[in-house]
């Protein structure tokens, strides 16, 4: 048991967004920052994509992943930052007190503010209940990337890749770079989740791609042996391979919220806040992909920014309790929405947006409501996983007459 | 894990179960020179690498059963020595919950043969107070019958600790040595291995789902089969904790045995098993279908799962026969216990059956080893959520898996001594480490290099070069 300590802002996660805010509190004058982050070093998921593009808007040039996290890491010290790491939050308590392991063993911290920033990672197959044997060799992009670029190790060398989001596009990457070569590409949708590059890339590459077709079975006694696939066609088709790459289906990595006073929300999955970032208890904010999957590391370090300065102001007395909320209900059509609610009186700087997700894709009209009555509406066409913004203006006027409004898609086709 | 192969044994154990491992124990506390032969990487590996970790007190076990018997010595012997090992035991109790009006109508039959197998603390309950016990039921529930004898144990530190002690005292374990064939000559078994011929007075077929077949290979006549049941599992995110304490158990009906709802003793919430007839003695597949369908009934039972993520699926083979009882037997002129068709219980009747076994050895004209007068107790590192953990402590070296909060030096110290882990799952399974909510996003990558040379399939398949 190490000493118990006090911090003026603790940052759990050192990610981009937990960085950035801590760069914004400092340079607010903020005396005391402190980040806690479990691994050997900060940097977060940036430090094992070992690919361009990052930090554009942030630093002004184009950086890889590892190289990004290493600016971070800079300008962190030079803004006074303390970093911790080999620090993980295992608990977080009321009123900022949360408990920690070092390997010096455990300790206790007292912090005036907290930021939970401890991003996303991907969905694992147990969660995504998919049917075999369990041998090894099944993994998500993010191992493989820590495999390649920080362990320099190979977890297989003729995997099956399932989903076409963003991210499976930097696995395909990754694994070229490694030797390693990709069996086929499998996705459940029609057509891949993410833009251009991915529908175009791996066929360049001569990796088969199937569209509309599941990963149906497993199969290997100690190491993956095959994979059966089914296809859009009905029928189903036998893959030779050693190993099962999962990417994407992002979810928030909020282990430490779930456990705790603070409460969830079941559509993003991650902490419930109001358009300040503020949590259920108003010692804790959040900020970063740990708000919902998914954004880049350049949305995420924008948001930590912003936040960290609400927090600056909050511990100025700027930042006025909330007398009044409006829940905002998600409606058909949606996957999440964030914030949650919205704290009156509002003010400025504050996330200044509702940010969803729709389940499916398509044309329709996006109403925000109150009862039967429309406040806001506007006709768009939507993709699944791609991100809508709604202003906060739109919904701040409802505010003065109701508690509760409801945001809806409605699709064309399904109306 | 070498052995004085030259060397002649009293007993040569065949299969590294958890009954396996509690038979070693005991003939080596009786003074034998014992070895446990395993045909995997590493122990635990066949029916004992799957189950619901339940210790049972026996209170629906057949009246006047070997296997009841079994289960109540097995069970005060392990509440006797836990504390000695370092054992967890997570006293959460059980409730028969009944969903129908027949249902209920069968709660008084098993409360009266609850009594008549001597466990008499059972009491029937009453919707307003099972709600009051556990506030996050649903409320279509008709009553109960509340036992509050079962409990939740570590199911792989048990056996573990067993074998270690019995390596404690001059047991040899060979892995990776499959029993493939024998002969008794003059009153002495040769057992041929691929790791080489190893030689035993007696003989103890411990081989679980390949018991018949052991019975088979050296006896050339087995008096059971082995039909593998495989049972499903899913594990809920450790939050599901908050919403339930007691173990839930079904009201066996004519069709189905029901599924489990329990606490697991690394603070998760399981649901299974299923119950399903299959040839293969190996593959313990999932199946999606059956995932969601236990799913749904966890829901059915306790409404807040529906918002907790799956941690974990997995499923086991219960080694059952075409009996309901234990198949046990010794044949004193073939030099040879067998005990088979260890199904569903084996884990609480481990000890017990341990204890039988060696009273049949009794029997055998040579009988009597020199009993430990005062045993080596091996203190086992906690693994159990409501226990003090390495990570607590200092000087653990880092977090390696952050879900589980397992540390460098619980890894380092599973991969050491004659029971290191031979494989992965025998790392989890010490461990902990990759159980978690991420299943080794985090720290997969990192438990490679930890354990690069160490096991039989190794986590990475070769360097990659920049
Ligand atoms: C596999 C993968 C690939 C990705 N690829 C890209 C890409 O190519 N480009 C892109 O723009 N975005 C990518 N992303 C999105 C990524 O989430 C963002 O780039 C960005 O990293 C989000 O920043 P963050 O600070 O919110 O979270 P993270 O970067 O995830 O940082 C969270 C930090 O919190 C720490 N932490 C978590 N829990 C605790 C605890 N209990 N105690 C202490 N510390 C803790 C973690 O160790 C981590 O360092 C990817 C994400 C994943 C999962
Ligand atoms: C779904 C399920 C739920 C259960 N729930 C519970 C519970 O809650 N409580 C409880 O008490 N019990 C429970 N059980 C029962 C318990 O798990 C079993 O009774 C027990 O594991 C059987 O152990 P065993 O040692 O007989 O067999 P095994 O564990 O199968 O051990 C036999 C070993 O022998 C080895 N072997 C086989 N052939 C050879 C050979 N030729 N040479 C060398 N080695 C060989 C195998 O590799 C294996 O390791 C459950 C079982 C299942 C499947």
């Amino acid at each position: 048991m190490t000493e118990p300590f006090e911090t003026d802002v603790a940052i759990v996660g050192g990610g981009p967004a937990g960085i950035a805010a801590a760069l914004a509190l400092r340079h607010r004058g903020v005396a005391r920052v402190t980040v806690l982050e479990r691994e050997s070093e900060a940097g977060g998921v940036p430090r094992h994509c070992g690919h361009p593009p990052f930090g554009l808007r942030e630093f002004g040039r184009i950086l890889s992943g590892p190289a990004y996290a290493a600016r971070l890491r800079l300008e962190a010290v030079r803004a006074g930052v303390e970093i911790r790491t080999r620090t993980s939050v295992t608990a977080l308590g009321p009123s900022g007190r949360l408990a920690l392991t070092t390997p010096d063993g455990t300790a206790a911290l007292a912090a005036g503010r907290v930021i939970l920033a401890t991003g996303v990672r991907e969905m694992p197959r147990s969660a995504r209940l998919i049917t075999g044997d369990r041998p090894v060799g099944v993994l998500s992009t993010g191992t493989l990337q820590h495999a390649i670029y920080i362990e320099r190790q190979k977890p297989f060398r003729r995997p099956l890749i399932v989903g076409t989001e963003l991210v499976s596009l930097s696995a395909v990457l990754t694994c070229w770079k490694a030797g390693i070569r990709p069996v086929a590409v499998v996705e459940a949708a029609s057509r891949p989740t993410a833009r251009w590059p991915m529908a175009l890339f791996p066929r360049l590459l001569g990796i088969p791609m199937h569209y509309g077709a599941e990963l149906v079975d497993i199969r290997g006694r100690s190491r993956v042996e095959a994979a059966t696939l089914r296809l859009a066609d009905g029928t189903t088709r036998d893959v030779d391979c050693d190993g099962i790459l999962l990417t994407g289906r992002f979810v928030p990595e909020s282990a430490l919220v779930r456990l705790s006073h603070l409460d969830v929300d079941m559509g993003s999955g991650g902490p419930s806040i109001d358009q300040f970032g503020r949590c259920s208890d108003p010692a804790y904010f959040a900020a970063g992909n740990l708000l919902r999957p998914v954004e880049t590391a350049g949305w995420s370090f924008r948001e930590g920014k912003r936040i960290g300065g609400i927090v600056a102001d909050d511990l100025d007395g700027r930042l006025a309790p909330a007398e009044r909320t409006i829940q905002i209900a998600r409606g058909e059509g949606l996957k999440l929405a964030v914030p949650q609610r919205i704290a009156l009186p509002s003010a400025e700087p504050s996330l200044g947006w509702i940010q969803l997700r729709a389940a499916t894709g398509g044309t329709g009209v996006l109403s925000i409501r109150d009862g039967s009555a429309i406040l806001w509406e506007k006709r768009l066409s939507i993709l699944p996983e791609r991100r809508i913004l709604v202003p906060l203006a739109a919904l701040l006027k409802a505010g003065e007459r109701t508690d509760t409004v409801e945001i809806r898609f409605t699709s064309d086709k399904a109306g | 894990m070498m052995t004085s192969q030259s060397g002649l044994f009293d007993v040569a154990v065949i299969g590294g179960g958890v009954v396996g491992c509690a038979v070693a124990r005991r003939f080596a506390l009786d003074g034998a020179r014992v070895l446990l032969l395993e045909r995997a990487s590493d122990i635990l590996s066949g029916a004992s690498k799957a189950n619901s970790a339940l210790l049972h007190t026996g209170f629906d076990a057949p009246p006047g059963s070997l296997e009841l018997a079994c289960m109540q010595a097995g069970y005060r012997e392990y509440c006797e020595i836990r504390e000695r090992m370092n054992l967890p035991l997570l006293e959460t109790g059980a409730m028969v919950v009944a969903w129908s009006e027949a249902d209920l109508a069968r709660l008084d039959s098993i409360e009266a043969q609850a009594r008549a197998n001597g466990v008499d603390d059972v009491r029937l309950m009453e919707p307003a107070e099972v709600l009051a016990r556990e506030p996050h039921l649903a409320t279509s529930l008709r009553g109960a019958l509340l036992v509050p004898g079962e409990h939740v144990i570590d199911p792989w530190s048990a056996p573990l600790a067993y074998l270690k002690q019995a390596v404690a005292h001059g047991a040899e374990v060979l892995c990776n040595a499959e029993v493939l064939s024998g002969r008794l000559d003059a009153g002495l078994w040769t057992l041929e291995t691929p790791r080489g011929a190893v030689r035993a007075r007696i003989v103890i077929n411990c081989a679980g789902l390949f018991g018949d077949e052991v019975e088979t290979r050296l006896l050339g006549r087995s008096d059971f089969i082995i039909m593998p049941r495989k049972g499903q599992f899913v594990v809920f995110d450790k939050a599901a904790s908050a919403l339930l304490t007691t173990i839930l158990l079904p009201v066996p009906n004519e069709r189905t045995k029901g599924v489990v709802l329990a606490r697991t003793i690394f603070g998760n919430v399981l649901v299974g098993p299923t119950a399903e007839e299959q040839l293969d003695r190996t593959r313990a597949d999932v199946r999606q279908e059956a995932l969601r369908d236990l799913v749904a009934k966890a829901v059915a039972m306790v409404p807040g799962l529906a918002d907790m993520p799956v941690t974990a699926i997995y499923a086991g083979l219960r080694p059952a026969t075409e009996k309901k009882e234990y198949r046990v037997s010794a044949k004193p002129e073939l030099r040879w216990i067998t005990i088979g068709g260890i199904r569903s219980t084996g884990l609480t009747a481990a000890l017990g059956i341990a204890r039988h076994a060696a009273s049949l050895h009794a029997g055998f004209d040579d009988a009597g080893f020199r009993p430990v007068n005062d045993p080596v107790w091996p203190h086992m590192p906690n693994l159990a959520e409501h226990g003090r953990r390495d990570w607590q402590a200092d000087g653990h070296g880092e977090i390696v898996c952050h879900c589980e909060l397992v540390t460098r030096r619980e890894i380092e110290q599973a991969l050491e001594g004659p029971l290191a882990a031979g494989d992965v799952g025998g790392l989890k399974r010490r461990t902990r480490a990759g159980m978690g909510r991420c299943q080794g996003f985090y720290c997969q990558a990192r438990i490679a290099a930890l354990t690069e040379g160490k096991f039989a399939e190794p986590l990475a398949v070769e360097k990659a070069d920049d």
